[in-house]
């Protein structure tokens, strides 16, 4: 069953869209990922316009993020002072990367910039997490302790002391201030949600207790993601509703499916796959930038 | 004189006593797009209207139809190499490139048609789309091979089928990627490669319904647009929390 997408202006199978929703939901149960960094590309491979992938997947990413936080504030694991410091910074970030966007679009280089932002992440993202997740297998088969987070750092030198109490800290407010900016730069040029940054930033930059930090981020993300998602519904006209609503749904329930499924895998298991998997698409994505294209034409968006 | 202007005067009433004309009728003048679309069939049929009957040494009938999409402003990017990566870099813009094109006649245009009539009238895409700067060909080859590569540019004519040098019907195909706008069908009579009758009508593509709905406000309305996706996010991202907590709970 075929279904027009009224702001793509195309026609896509219902089923294949509420299919991608579900598989991206699975995988973002069983890794406990916003998923955004997967569904933007697959969007791209399908044929969606990058401009209209980007800015729908920010308001998907609202709607996954909202269900998941609330589960966080039921078992009070969100640091709200931490999440607002973090979420001040996103919005500055996300108000520069939506003009930075927009003006990428009138040049005709955005799609470059969103496959080069990707390929520069993922790849990051997927080596540390491949070499990490082997060296964790490693020392769980050596019966080795896990090496332990930093505790005093050159985060503790400097001004602007503030006690975050869920969290048990008394650290400047800098550094999670320009870890907000930073994601939310990326949640406007990526259309993703940033926690697959922001996470690993609270645990080993700032130095948060694990517990919190999943709850906190989704907290971060809900805001940055929705003002990301206004940004570019008033500024370049690419929110596509329907394809947030029928991606949300098969979302939804694959998050449920994949959550039972991670409970009964290893947690190196599950990191080793999931950096595989980020690496596939990076390497996908980077082939398609550096290998001759078939086609060297364009006609583009920026014309009227 | 008076003598040659009165030869002149018979010879033009002769002609146009001897003359044809073609009016054609579509089976529907608007495409709706709706959430279902999924591209369109239309019918064309038609006749040609005699007021004599016609010299028996008179050329070869021809019909011809050229449907024509609003022409929008159009720029075509091509990549080059910068170090190892692909990158956009020069533009070219047409300014009134169709966004829809395709023909449907009795044969072949060029044999249909002589050169210069094909270029007067701008039929065919060789004269249909066009670039200011002929250094620009390039770019022009380009446009026309994306278009059809995406259906909304015809590759090969379309047949009509002509009965008795008198009716004729042909289908129209309507693609799934059309864009809003009037479409102009041009359905031309030929007579000894040259046109002799034209009867033009027009098809309204319109985004219907719920379709509509959502790209108009988007649109024009782009901060509620904005709000109502945000809310129907929450209230989704809500609603899969509690279904879930009542199914485990």
């Amino acid at each position: 069953m075929q279904i027009y997408l009224p702001i793509a202006e195309m026609s896509v199978n219902i089923f294949l869209l509420i299919g991608l929703g579900g598989l991206v939901g699975i995988l973002s149960g069983m890794f406990g990922v916003g998923g955004g960094f997967l569904m933007t590309p697959l969007l791209f491979f399908i044929g969606i316009p990058p401009a209209v992938a980007v800015a729908t997947e920010a308001n998907q990413i609202v709607a996954s993020s909202f269900s998941g936080v609330l589960a966080h504030v039921k078992k009070q694991t969100v640091d709200f002072k931490m999440g607002t410091v973090l979420l001040v910074g996103g919005v500055i970030g996300a108000a520069f990367g939506v003009q930075v966007f927009k003006y990428l679009k009138e040049i005709g280089q955005v799609d470059l910039l969103i496959t080069l932002s990707y390929v520069v992440f993922l790849g990051m993202i997927g080596t540390l997490m491949f070499i990490e997740s082997l060296g964790a297998i490693r020392r769980s088969k050596k019966k080795m302790p896990p090496r332990k987070a930093k505790r005093h750092n050159w985060i503790h030198g400097l001004p602007l002391k503030m006690r975050f109490r869920t969290s048990n800290l008394y650290i400047s407010a800098i550094p999670p201030f320009v870890i907000g900016i930073m994601v939310g730069v990326l949640a406007a040029i990526m259309g993703v949600g940033g926690g697959f940054i922001m996470v690993p930033a609270m645990i080993y930059v700032l130095g948060m207790p694990t517990k919190v930090v999943v709850g906190t981020s989704l907290f971060q993300i809900i805001f940055v993601t929705a003002f990301t998602t206004m940004m570019h519904a008033t500024q370049n006209f690419t929110v596509d509703a329907v394809l947030a609503l029928l991606l949300l749904i098969g979302g939804v329930v694959g998050a449920q499916i994949g959550t039972r499924i991670g409970v009964k895998m290893k947690a190196e298991q599950l990191r080793i796959l999931l950096a595989i998997m980020v690496l596939g698409v990076c390497l996908k994505l980077g082939l398609d930038l550096v290998l001759t294209p078939t086609e060297l034409f364009s006609i583009g968006t920026g014309g009227h | 004189m008076r003598i040659i202007f009165l030869i002149i005067g018979l010879f033009a009433a002769t002609i146009a006593s001897a003359q044809e004309t073609v009016v054609s009728e579509l089976s529907q003048d608007g495409v709706s797009i709706t959430a279902t679309f999924n591209g369109s069939e239309i019918f064309l049929f038609g006749a040609i209207k005699r007021d004599a009957p016609v010299n028996a040494s008179a050329g070869k009938l021809d019909i011809i139809i050229e449907v024509s999409g609003p022409p929008t402003e159009t720029l075509v990017r091509q990549k080059e190499r910068k170090v190892i990566i692909w990158v956009n870099s020069q533009s070219v813009v047409m300014k009134r490139a169709p966004s829809y094109y395709t023909i449907a006649a009795t044969g072949p245009l060029e044999e249909l048609l002589t050169e210069s009539e094909r270029s007067l009238r701008n039929l065919g895409l060789d004269y249909a789309v066009r670039v200011a700067n002929p250094e620009d060909e390039e770019f022009r080859a380009a446009l026309i091979r994306i278009h059809q590569k995406n259906g909304i540019y015809a590759t090969e004519i379309t047949p009509v089928t002509l009965t008795e040098d008198t009716l004729f019907t042909t289908k129209l195909a309507m693609p799934v990627n059309v864009v809003e706008g009037e479409y102009t069908v041009k359905t031309m009579l030929v007579r000894d490669r040259r046109v002799i009758s034209i009867s033009t009508s027009t098809i309204t593509v319109r985004k219907t319904g719920i379709e509509k709905w959502i790209y108009d406000l988007a649109q024009e309305q782009a901060f509620i647009y904005g709000l109502l996706s945000l809310a129907v996010a929450l209230l989704a991202g809500w609603t899969a929390s509690e279904v879930f907590r009542r199914i485990r709970g």
